[in-house]
Formats: C-alpha cells, structure tokens, sequence
C-alpha cells in the first residue's frame, strides 16, 4: 500500500471534505488500488511527448467588451440557501 | 402501434398531416409513463405540466414541433428543478435555459421531463443517483448503463419519443449500448455545454438518444450549433446530419482496430459485432485492420484528467449561493466541509478526492502532466488511423447489461466497463452506439463507430446502413 491514511486525510482536507475513521480507512484502500491501476500510464516514456489540454487546435477565445444582458438580482438569490438584504448570507468569518 | 411507440421522423409526418395533435401525442406518452415508470424509474421529474403549457402558448414551427423530448437531469431548464440527481442540487431551480434547452424548444419540441443519472454524472450504472436506480427496460433485475441511464431507459421503454444525454467517458454510448438504442456522443465542441452541470470540461459532450439513426440526424441538425456563451463551442458551417443517410458505403474505408478484440470482450457480443461490420462490408465498404496502440492507457489517463477537472468544477458546492447547506456549522469552512461531505455521495466524493491528489502539490507532474501527455498520444492514435480509414467499428462495452448491484461494490471495476468508449472522449472525436443484435439473455448488443473531428455525417452513414441492413430496429422490451 503506498497510500497513507494521513495521505488521505490530508487531501480531504484540501478538497474540503470530511470523513468519519471507517470512511477514510475504506477510501484509503480504494484509491490505493485505483492509483496502482492508473500507475500504468508510468510504462510509457512520454519525455517527448507533448500534453493535451484541448483536443480541437483552438487559440484564446475572445469577445468584445461589451455589456451583455444579466440576470435580475432576485433571481440570482432564490437558490440562495440563505440570504439578507439582497446578499448571500455565511457563518461570521470576522471576530 | 401506440404513438409513444414511433419516431420523430413517423410523427412528424403524422403531426404535418395534422392527422394527429400535439396534445394527443403528449397524453400517448403520458400514459406511457404512468404505465411503466413506477418499474422502469427513468424519470427524476416529470414535467407534464411543462409540456402542456408549451402547447398551450403556442408551440414553434421547426423540426420537432409537437415532439416530447427528455432532458437529463443535469441540464439546466428554467424555472423546473434540476437535481444532477444530487442530494446537493436536490433544490435547485436554474434561473435561465441551457443553450440546448432553447434550441430544442426553439424547434419546437415539447420537454416531458427530466431523466435520472447517476450523481453529476458519475457512474456507469445510475446506482449512484442520489434518488433512485432506474432500471434496463429489457431486464429489470439489469443496470440500464450510465450516466445518461435515465434518459437511455426512457427511449427503450418508449416514455418519451427521444432525449438528451452528455458524455464524458462514454455516458451516452454505453447506457445506450445496455438499452438497445442509438446514442452519438458529437465531436468535442460541436454541441454547446451552456446550461449544462460542468463534470470533467474537456471531455463533456451533450448528444442525442434517439430509437434510430434518422431520428439521431434530425436531433443533430437542432442541436449543432456554435454558441459564443461556450467558448469550446467551434465556430463551423453545421453540414445536413441527415445527408448521409442513403443505406450505401460504396468507397468508406472501415477501420477495425485489433485492440478492441481482446481478452475480457464477452463472446456473444464480439460475434454480433463481427457481423455488424460484414453487414457493412455487404453494403459496398471496404474493411481494413488497423491498430490503436495506447488504447489499454485510456482508463488510466481518464480517470486522472476526469476527476482533476471534476475536483475543480465541483469545488462550487459550497453551501453558499445555491443547493444544499448543511444546519450545524461552527464557522465557515465546518460550513463547506460539511455541507460537502453531507451533499455529495460517495462515489462523487471517491473522485474529488482522487482529483485533489492527482492536482496536489508534489503529484502533479506524475499523474496529470503525465495523463495529457498520454491523452496526446491516444489522440495520435485516431489522427494516424483516419489517415487510412473513414470510420472505425468497435463494440461499445465488453459485456451486455450487467446485474444492478454486481459492480456496485468494487469502484475499479465499475471504471473498466468503459474501457471501449473513454478513448473517443479523450480524442475529442464523435461516436455513435447502435444495437447490433441480442445475446442469448435476450440483451441488446451495442456497436460502436467512431468518426473524424466533425465528420458526424459519415458516422451516421455507417451505423444508417447497419441499422437497415440488420433489420432489429423494431425489437421492443416487454415491460
């Protein structure tokens, strides 16, 4: 096994998520064996290969700097969990 | 035959003819659904009331005016909620259209509802919906496939005339390989994603799942489009989808690549597949082995590249300015940690996790500088290919529908039913699933044929001249 429960715990972390013990214990062993499988891709020498991030030959995409249509505010708000006086409303982040 | 039993183009002439009525056509497939879904679980929403204010204001003139069509539950229509069949997005209703969801509506196509998937589209089975597991109309102890399960099951069962489905790594294509339907994952950028829940973004692709390949052209000829609110969208002059549809493939080469033909490829499928590519041999096209070398590398370099973008993408669910929000937090990051853990399912979060490994500090030069670079070499492979063939015919999965519950367990094994249709995502290039026959449990066989960039048309020349030459095409499940 080379991946670590602190390895894991770790990456929850940054993904913003959380585990109970069982959990990170059983996710620790399942990406353990989906990463021995992936490692796979270590059989090719790609020294000489150059990476893919988008398959169709596109350049920057570009548009004027025009102003478009927008959504209405109270639109924007009705999915909002919570809100108060037309803004999003989060746990106090200031003491 | 019922109505809900026809195709788009078979309505079409019916509806022009006026010998029948949109309304009429919409209560034959409301009725359907009544019938079967409570079996079946196709649908997330049902949107009979939708539909019939459609047809009440008026419904557009184009090439599906009257023609109840189904959405995938991770497109965004406005006003009606839209789940990804999430737990997250359990609540959330999209405050404007997908592109998609206005040209169908554009073309006057009625939306009967939005179909099951599993969580953000993630699974190859829908038994990671949040909500429930739709089931293979043919079988209904078997998976319907996945991710666009849903909308596959609604076009087998004849709960709508046809739907809507997004592709990744094959989640239009295998669900419709399952089901015993036609399912085109378009070329990446030819189809706009605007509207449409961002799972892995440079591999997404919106396509038609249709009951054949003529009613496949006609959604494609609605929904091809360049769209400046998707800047993958590429700007091209749209050919007739439909032009190619002449039975005859005097002159295409076929390529059939010998890594498709391998160990683990079920021996009843690879003889229906066999003789789906003689029956296009008959049909005046000339078959030639090719090889694509780095085929058994697209797993790996998928789910590196799938769940890194998807870790980026999904890093929105955050409990702040839509969906779900958990009630105990003790400051703001308790509040997105949890909001998070209790929002997504685990699959969902089984591939964040491996995403934010892959991305992290340390990995990823290993693991996603490495999975482009393979991506490089696994698009080289088509590009080298279609250097001597027009198309290429592959079986789409290696086995047919497997048991609801069978693969649920061991996630690795889940991922390798996609080993036949990751690659066209990877590439970027078109690719249609077609049945091509039945094995001996009566379950729909899928055949796979992949084209170039953009060349969707001859894609639908191959499988139109398969579907007649096989004469299945009206082989319906008993539900």
């Amino acid at each position: 096994m080379k991946l670590t429960i602190k390895d894991v715990e770790h990456v929850a972390k940054l993904a913003r998520l959380k585990f109970t013990g069982k959990e990170i214990e059983e996710l620790t062993s399942q990406l353990d064996s989906i990463i021995s499988y992936i490692e796979k891709m270590n059989e090719l020498d790609t020294s000489q290969v150059e990476p893919t991030s988008h398959v169709i030959d596109m350049k920057n995409v570009f548009r004027p700097d025009e102003v478009g249509e927008s959504l209405p505010r109270e639109d924007t708000l009705k999915n909002a969990p919570v809100q108060e006086n037309g803004f999003f409303k989060v746990p106090k982040i200031i003491e | 035959m019922a109505l809900y039993n026809k195709t788009i183009w078979e309505l079409r002439a019916l509806l022009d003819k006026k010998e029948i009525s949109p309304s009429e056509l919409l209560s034959s497939v409301m009725e359907r659904i009544s019938s079967v879904d409570g079996k079946v679980k196709a649908y997330v929403t049902v949107l009979e009331d939708y539909a019939k204010r459609q047809i009440k204001n008026g419904i557009p003139q184009g090439l599906l005016s009257g023609i109840p069509i189904a959405l995938k539950d991770n497109m965004c229509l406005k006003g009606e909620r839209t789940t990804c069949s999430s737990k997250i997005l359990s609540n959330f209703y999209p405050p404007y259209d997908a592109t998609i969801t206005k040209k169908l509506i554009g073309a006057g196509a009625l939306i009967c509802g939005k179909t099951n998937l599993d969580e953000f589209a993630m699974g190859s089975s829908t038994e990671n919906s949040a909500f429930h597991t739709t089931r293979n109309p043919w079988n209904i102890e078997r998976a319907p496939g996945g991710s666009s399960g849903g909308s596959a099951a609604s076009v087998s069962a004849d709960e709508c005339i046809a739907a809507l489905g997004s592709d990744t790594g094959g989640s239009i294509r295998q669900p419709a390989s399952f089901c015993g339907i036609v399912g085109l994952k378009p070329t990446y950028g030819a189809v706009s994603r605007y509207g449409l829940v961002a799972f892995a973004s440079s591999l997404d692709q919106i396509g038609p799942m249709t009951k054949d390949v003529r009613d496949c052209a006609i959604m494609m000829n609605v929904i091809s489009a360049y769209d400046p609110s998707d800047s993958t969208s590429v700007p091209f002059d749209r050919p007739d989808y439909s032009s190619g549809l002449t039975g005859d493939l005097k002159g295409m080469k076929v390529g059939v690549p010998k890594e498709y033909f391998i160990k683990g490829l079920d021996g009843e499928v690879e003889a229906n597949v066999r003789l789906a590519i003689k029956k296009l041999e008959e049909r005046g096209a000339e078959l030639i082995e090719i090889s694509l070398p780095h085929t058994d590398y697209a797993i790996s370099t998928y789910y590196i590249l799938a769940t890194a973008e998807a870790s980026s993408n999904l890093a929105r669910y955050d409990g702040v300015k839509y969906g779900y929000r958990t009630e105990k937090a003790e400051d703001l990051i308790d509040m997105y940690s949890k909001t998070r853990a209790e929002g997504f399912g685990g699959e969902v979060k089984r591939r964040i996790m491996l995403g934010t490994y892959a991305l992290s500090s340390g990995y990823y030069d290993a693991y996603y500088r490495k999975a482009q670079k393979v991506r490089t070499l696994i698009k080289q492979d088509f590009d080298n290919a279609f250097k001597a063939v027009d198309v290429i015919a592959t079986p789409t999965a290696p086995t047919t529908a497997f048991k609801i519950g069978e693969k649920a367990s061991d996630p690795l094994q889940m991922y390798l039913s996609d080993i036949f249709t990751i690659s066209a995502n990877l590439g970027g290039v078109p690719a249609l699933s077609m049945p091509c026959g039945f094995d001996g449990k009566g379950l729909p066989v899928g055949f796979q044929i992949i084209g170039k960039h953009f060349d969707e048309v001859n894609v639908l020349r191959t499988a139109y001249a398969a579907e007649e030459a096989l004469g299945i095409k009206d082989r319906k499940p008993e539900i």
